[in-house]
């Protein structure tokens, strides 16, 4: 290979266009059931973090220092090879949609501990005040807490839940392990075929970038649409 | 009761026009060590007016807050209506919305309009219809005299409009008895009247209020009865009439010089 077509080429994506917008559409589908997924998993996880009963407390506590302090790609495998290959766990029998779900569950398994825990701290902004009036107006702690005290909590952490949702973007490149095909999949495919040239690692990165400067922009953006004025 | 001790209740006291409402009994409460209500004993009646008054750090603020149960009590009873309060969940709930309570603070919702913090409770709680909350919410919000703000944020209201709000949030619920901890200290000079005007309405209204206050006047002019509390205890209660011109106890003369000559 000269120096000419490792620096300059943009050819092969030329050649692979429909490949390459195949694979960053399995990236954008991937990350946005994971986003939302997480974003309900990781609500339910902050309601049991800071209810009074000690148990769910517990058990909020012990699924965020779990998954948070495990290597997404064990988390993967686990979901690929351990539910889906040994445990013969499927849920489709087409291989291709069960490792999407598969992907998805493990990744959003994964990814809510990053939103409980952002959650969380906004859940300390908001002045104790808030959930006393709550409480002394007869609403129950879920009502409290799903009225009053979460809603200032998520718009208190609307920017930091957007560098959650940017790792989990770029994260999803790991999902290449579980068997489901996305953008990083493709890249190494194409390095396979026409060498790992520059091009076409300048053409993923802008790639990713087109998913993830938009995702800050619409986070930054709403983080000062519903900012809560004290 | 015999005359004997100065806890003695004198019998002239006057005690709104019903029954016994709130009746606490012997309220024992514990920060740790520190013992911040001792034997507390006090009955308000229907109807009644009664202002806590007393040093900082006495525990007029903790004996408010137990009243609904937002500090939980070590020992004695507290009855609301006859009932006792229950420990926690659905029932104290229901307690509370019977318990109209005002804070020092306001803490109005910050993220929902005037309008919505007023609706919240009927809505949620009372199960009320939306277009009815909104109308009865409305109808008091102009009754404290902040109809034009309802559908402001919190944050752009003066403090004297958001304790004003906080009224008639607490008012949306039609409680049986109004609880009122220290709602004037954290207000500018200019707007405590603006909310004691409020207040004193509502007790000509006849509402059941029990107010901690540092507001001598509207002790004077809208209490059926002033408590002195000390060091976690009652030390004195009194008409106001009897308990400004002719105060019973040391504690209570000394407190009360230190704040009418200034």
């Amino acid at each position: 290979m000269d120096w000419k077509q490792a620096l300059f080429d943009f050819s092969p994506f030329w050649k692979q266009s429909g490949t390459v917008a195949a694979a960053f559409w399995a990236t954008i589908r991937l990350s946005a059931m994971t986003g939302v997924l997480s974003l309900i998993v990781g609500t339910l996880l902050v309601a049991m973090r800071v209810s009074p009963t000690p148990v769910l407390r517990a058990a909020g506590t012990l699924y965020v220092n779990t998954l948070r302090n495990t290597p997404l790609t064990l988390v993967l495998l686990f979901c690929s090879l351990g539910l889906s290959d040994t445990l013969q766990f499927r849920l489709s029998q087409t291989s291709t949609v069960n490792y999407y779900w598969l992907a998805v569950f493990g990744f959003s398994a994964y990814t809510a501990a990053f939103v409980c825990e952002a959650l969380r701290s906004g859940i300390n902004t908001v002045p104790f005040g808030q959930a006393e009036a709550a409480r002394a107006i007869g609403l129950t702690f879920t009502q409290s807490l799903r009225l009053v005290v979460l809603p200032q909590a998520f718009r208190a952490v609307i920017a930091p839940l957007g560098s959650v949702m940017i790792a989990m973007i770029k994260n999803s490149t790991v999902v290449l392990v579980a068997s489901y095909i996305e953008a990083s999949a493709q890249m190494k495919q194409m390095f396979e075929e026409f060498g790992a040239t520059l091009p076409i690692f300048l053409g993923f990165a802008v790639g990713f970038m087109l998913l993830t400067l938009p995702t800050g922009f619409l986070f930054g953006w709403a983080a000062k649409r519903w900012a809560v004025l004290r | 009761m015999t005359d004997s001790g100065i806890l003695a209740e004198p019998a002239h006291i006057g005690t709104g026009s019903g029954g016994p409402l709130v009746v606490l009994e012997n309220v024992n409460k514990w920060f740790g060590s520190l013992h911040v209500l001792k034997d507390i004993n006090l009955t308000v009646h229907r109807g009644e007016v009664v202002v806590v008054i007393g040093p900082s750090g006495g525990g007029k603020s903790t004996l408010c807050r137990t009243i609904n149960r937002l500090e939980p009590i070590d020992g004695g009873t507290i009855t609301l209506d006859g009932k006792h309060l229950p420990e926690e969940g659905k029932e104290l709930a229901r307690l509370r919305a019977d318990v109209g309570m005002v804070f020092q603070s306001f803490n109005l919702f910050a993220h929902k309009s005037v309008l919505e913090n007023v609706t919240l409770g009927p809505t949620k709680v009372r199960k009320v219809g939306s277009a009815d909350a909104e109308k009865e919410a409305m109808a008091l919000l102009d009754r404290v005299g902040i109809g034009d703000q309802a559908r402001k944020y919190p944050a752009q209201l003066s403090g004297g409009q958001q304790q004003r709000a906080a009224i008639a949030r607490a008012l949306a619920m039609r409680p049986k008895v109004m609880l009122f901890d220290e709602p004037t200290s954290a207000l500018d000079p200019e707007m405590i009247s603006e909310v004691l005007d409020v207040m004193t309405q509502l007790a000509r209204e006849g509402m059941t209020m029990i107010v901690v206050t540092h507001e001598m006047g509207f002790a004077r002019g809208a209490a059926n009865r002033v408590v002195f509390m000390a060091d976690g205890q009652i030390a004195e209660e009194n008409t106001p009439q009897e308990f400004f011109t002719n105060a019973r106890t040391d504690r209570a003369k000394d407190f009360l010089s230190k704040i009418l000559t200034h």
